[in-house]
């Protein structure tokens, strides 16, 4: 792992555009520990740092785009040349662009510190600790828990710098540290699998003892789950459901995806899309976020963004090309690895929490079903038709309580009509790591397919 | 990449503090992609990764650190942090001298990408263009992409192997949306294999284009798919990826030996219907998952898992052979040099069997023809899995009608396996990326046109 300066890089890379080109570079460094343990015992600990550079040009409207993972100067210096010479085969656009000093400008960037020190002074064996504690006390919260599958603790420190000759300049970091179980209930011919997890900034933000209590509960109230008879009912979302699903959401409020005719949102602005209750919204000034940013990867500061208001659309994220082209601005949005070109995405998406305890959602209706976990979300759900199918685990509710186990499931809808469906935003907010956060939600009727 | 005398320098400062195995992972991978949307070149990108990855192993203990300084300073370094893991008493073993051993290649790649102009490349791109849109008004969007990657590979350990591999993979895709009255549909059509330039010599990019336009196309009339329990009939090249995620990931070693798969201690037992025989096969010539050694340095092979029905035998990376005392089956691999090695699958497919496919259409009463899948995802635990279908239609009387939209299939892996009730005499496989733990890597899968007697559809219709 070189010291290398990365703003140092960056301002290089800047300051190599020659006449009647633009040039923006992106450079980042992390650094990560993963410790993974298994019946005991360490089975891998990992230590790695990550470098690399993003390098976009423009020159007579056209833009190309190179990358690489090193930050060596020869490496670096035949990036800017790669990047050049892909910009001759792009085709011109009058809307591509850097983020500008007024673009900058525009908006206060929120104060937020996404750094804590603590972490990366952390020891190796004191992080090998708490995933070896994280495993024990997984295998021992329940008589019924008869392993677990696997257990161990993350760590990251982020680091990145972007410079463009336009005269935007932006750094940003960040540390990240989790830790989780997959705990395996059942004997004989039986198994169930549940998940605890637990998220922060540093150490001290970590709520270990969730882990075990949230894995063994949610394998063992699985035991005896049997495959229902299908048919229409009201269905409640898991907060982690919840996330997952605005997961998908998200491809749909890109003002990339509307330009380009592949968002189900298109020509929608100012319509009822969801229920009147419904508030979306992208926040990323928020310091509970795990994606919280002061800018985006375009040097632009982050804003809150609202999406959805009373369940009436009220527009799309932008970077600053779907900005420009759509003539709506950049919201601040651009997302992107330095191994790609600035997309659009959100970074803390979220429904904007209601007044009621998921135990008050659960005695909304006689009968629901109670969805703990989705598989297939990518296969089985597509942002452009708004077709939802996915495979489902969890428990029937009845009378305001969990009844029996169900499994080998699906549950299908639109996205359009989920939305519409939505009966109640629970107000049990959860910021979980990823770009989308959840809560309990009750949605008035879904297909649940079975026997 | 690497001078044989410093990756035996390297290997014996992984193991001075300790530890049974130790290896040298290094990488040089070059990539281009281009893509071609919203009716122009909006994007050509190149990309460089090189490093090196070092592994200790200690019992059950690994350490791994990795580094882009491939200096034998930084792999010095490297070697340093993963041997601090897996430090302990006992007797550090020796490395035994490095002596080169390459596997055979399965097939010779012709036409290396980075010997074909970036213009060559682009006019691939603006060709599936005008054909997706030439099928029709219908037609609103197309996104065509184009990519290639070259992977060297070198592999060192301190039992003294020394081998490399030189991968070469080439895809085009093609997505289309469509619009009418009933909304938005898509269509995508992605071929790849572990070829060059060549790939373009055997299938023409308009074909492609007009695939994927045509599907998004004839899904504008889908009716709502059922719900419920129905037979499922998988075309040709179709369902592969419904046995990867049903079966072969529960015949992953490592997730047996964690007890984290339902056919753990089967070997040996009919787990299938008669007929049904899987293969995983890292030999099969031009193939996605295709290579000569696996990242652990181990040789392909081809790899018999279930026979006749019978469950004859897991897949194997070397560590948990090892620890079973045994070979490794050439299935250990990483998506780079950042990533440690596991068991993966490479090739996945069922072979053919005798019945004609025309035949097995026809002995359904009520089911539904699946003509392409979109990936799917399991839990090895449960068996359960899903798949998504991506273009399907009704079976009514033994013929096929209707096109559905979107939906999930779901089901058992175990139970799946035993509802096999008819295997075709054709075949065909599907590219994808399988994702384990984070890792992605290509892969391949492929079938005969199949009947499985029972599945759950997750459709929105009565």
């Amino acid at each position: 792992m070189s010291g290398a300066d990365l703003l140092g890089i960056a301002r290089r890379l800047a300051d190599a555009a020659g006449p009647g080109e633009a040039v923006e570079a992106y450079v980042v460094r992390t650094r990560e520990t993963e410790v993974e343990v298994f019946g005991g015992e360490v089975e891998s600990l990992s230590t790695a740092g990550v470098e690399g550079v993003g390098v976009r040009v423009l020159a007579a409207g056209r833009q190309g785009y190179a990358w690489a993972g090193s930050l060596e100067d020869d490496v670096v210096t035949e990036t800017l040349h790669e990047a050049r010479d892909n910009a001759s085969f792009g085709a011109p656009d009058e809307h591509y662009g850097f983020a500008t000093p007024d673009d900058v400008a525009a908006v206060a960037p929120p104060s937020l510190d996404l750094w804590r020190d603590d972490l990366a002074a952390v020891p190796t064996a004191e992080k090998v600790r708490l995933a070896l504690d994280v495993e024990a006390a997984t295998r021992s919260a329940d008589p019924r828990i008869r392993g677990v599958e696997s257990a161990g603790y993350g760590d990251g420190l982020l680091e990145s710098a972007l410079v463009s000759s336009l005269g935007v300049e932006a750094t940003a970091r960040r540390t990240t540290c989790s830790a989780y179980a997959v705990a395996l209930a059942g004997s004989g011919d039986e198994t169930q699998t549940g998940y605890g997890f637990t998220a922060g900034r540093s150490l001290a933000d970590l709520d270990l003892a969730s882990i075990p209590r949230d894995a063994s509960e949610r394998a063992c109230r699985l035991l005896g789950a049997t495959q229902p008879t299908g048919r229409r009912l009201p269905v409640l979302l898991d907060p982690l459901v919840t996330r997952s699903v605005l997961g998908v959401l998200s491809a749909t409020l890109s003002g990339e995806a509307v330009l380009k005719g592949r968002s189900l949102f298109a020509g929608r602005v100012g319509e009822t899309v969801a229920a009147g209750n419904v508030v979306l919204v992208d926040d990323p000034t928020d310091p509970r976020a795990p994606g919280a940013a002061r800018t985006d990867s375009e040097g632009v500061p982050t804003r809150r963004t609202e999406l959805i208001v009373g369940g009436v659309l009220r527009g799309f994220l932008h970077n600053v090309y779907t900005g420009r082209r759509s003539g709506a601005g950049t919201t601040g949005s651009a997302a992107r690895g330095f191994t790609s070109t600035p997309g659009v995405g959100v970074r803390a998406l979220r429904l904007e929490p209601g007044t009621k305890s998921p135990e008050e959602l659960m005695a909304a209706f006689p009968e629901a079903l109670y969805v703990q976990s989705v598989s297939g979300l990518h296969s089985g759900t597509n942002p452009i038709s708004g077709d939802f199918s996915v495979g489902a685990e969890g428990l029937m509710v009845r009378a305001g309580a969990f009844a029996e186990p169900v499994r080998e499931v699906t549950i299908a809808s639109s996205l359009q009509r989920m939305l519409l469906d939505v009966v109640e935003v629970g107000a049990d907010l959860t910021f979980l790591p990823g770009s989308t956060a959840g809560q309990t939600v009750l949605l008035g009727e879904m297909t649940m397919s079975g026997a | 990449m690497i001078d044989q005398d410093v990756l035996d320098r390297t290997l014996r400062a992984a193991l001075r503090d300790g530890g049974d195995f130790a290896e040298v992972f290094a990488e040089d991978r070059r990539a281009t992609s281009g893509r071609y949307d919203d009716g122009k070149v909006e994007e050509l990108v190149t990309g460089r990764s090189r490093g090196a990855g070092i592994r200790v192993v200690r019992g059950e203990t690994t350490g791994f650190a990795h580094t882009a300084d491939l200096s034998e300073a930084g792999l010095r370094e490297a070697a340093t942090a993963a041997a601090a893991a897996a430090q302990g008493d006992g007797g550090a073993a020796t490395v035994v001298a490095l002596e080169r051993r390459d596997a055979a290649r399965p097939h010779d790649v012709v036409v290396l990408p980075e010997t074909v102009g970036k213009a060559r490349k682009v006019d691939l791109l603006a060709r599936a263009d005008a054909a997706a849109r030439a099928e029709g008004s219908a037609i609103q969007s197309v996104t065509a992409s184009y990519a290639d990657a070259h992977r060297r590979i070198l592999v060192a350990n301190s039992d003294g192997l020394l081998t490399g591999d030189d991968q070469v993979r080439t895809r085009f895709m093609v997505q289309c949306v469509a619009a009418g009255d009933t909304g938005m549909q898509t269509g995508m059509e992605a071929p790849g294999r572990s070829v060059g330039f060549e790939l373009f010599d055997e299938v023409a990019v308009e074909d492609i284009a007009r695939a994927a336009a045509r599907r998004a196309i004839t899904l504008l009339d889908a009716v709502p798919a059922p719900s419920g329990r129905l037979p499922v009939v998988l075309r040709r090249g179709a369902g592969g990826v419904l046995f990867h995620e049903a079966c072969g990931h529960g015949l992953e070693a490592d997730l047996v030996q964690k007890d984290a798969s339902v056919f753990k201690d089967r070997v040996g037992e009919a787990v299938a219907s008669p007929g049904v025989t899987l293969v995983d096969d890292g030999t099969f010539a031009r193939e996605w998952g295709t290579f000569s050694i696996d990242d652990e340095g181990q040789p392909a092979a081809r790899n018999v898992l279930i026979d006749d029905g019978v469950l004859t035998d897991y897949m194997w990376d070397l560590l948990r052979a090892r620890t079973a005392s045994r070979a490794s089956s050439g299935n250990g691999r990483r998506e780079s040099y950042q990533h440690l090695p596991m068991v993966r699958m490479t090739n996945t497919y069922l072979a053919a069997g005798a019945t004609e496919p025309a035949d097995i259409i026809r002995s359904v009463d009520r089911g539904i023809y699946c003509v392409q899948l979109g990936g799917g995802q399991v839990n090895t635990a449960t068996g359960d899995y899903v798949f998504g279908v991506t273009e399907a239609y009704l079976i009514e009387h033994g013929e096929v009608t209707a096109p559905i939209r979107a939906a999930q299939l779901i089901g058992n892996g175990p139970e799946t396996l035993r509802l096999v009730d008819a295997v075709g005499n054709d075949f065909e496989t599907w590219t994808g990326t399988c994702g384990k733990n984070g890792q992605g890597v290509p892969v391949s899968a492929g079938q005969p046109t199949l009947l499985v007697r029972e599945l759950t559809v997750g459709g929105t219709a009565a």
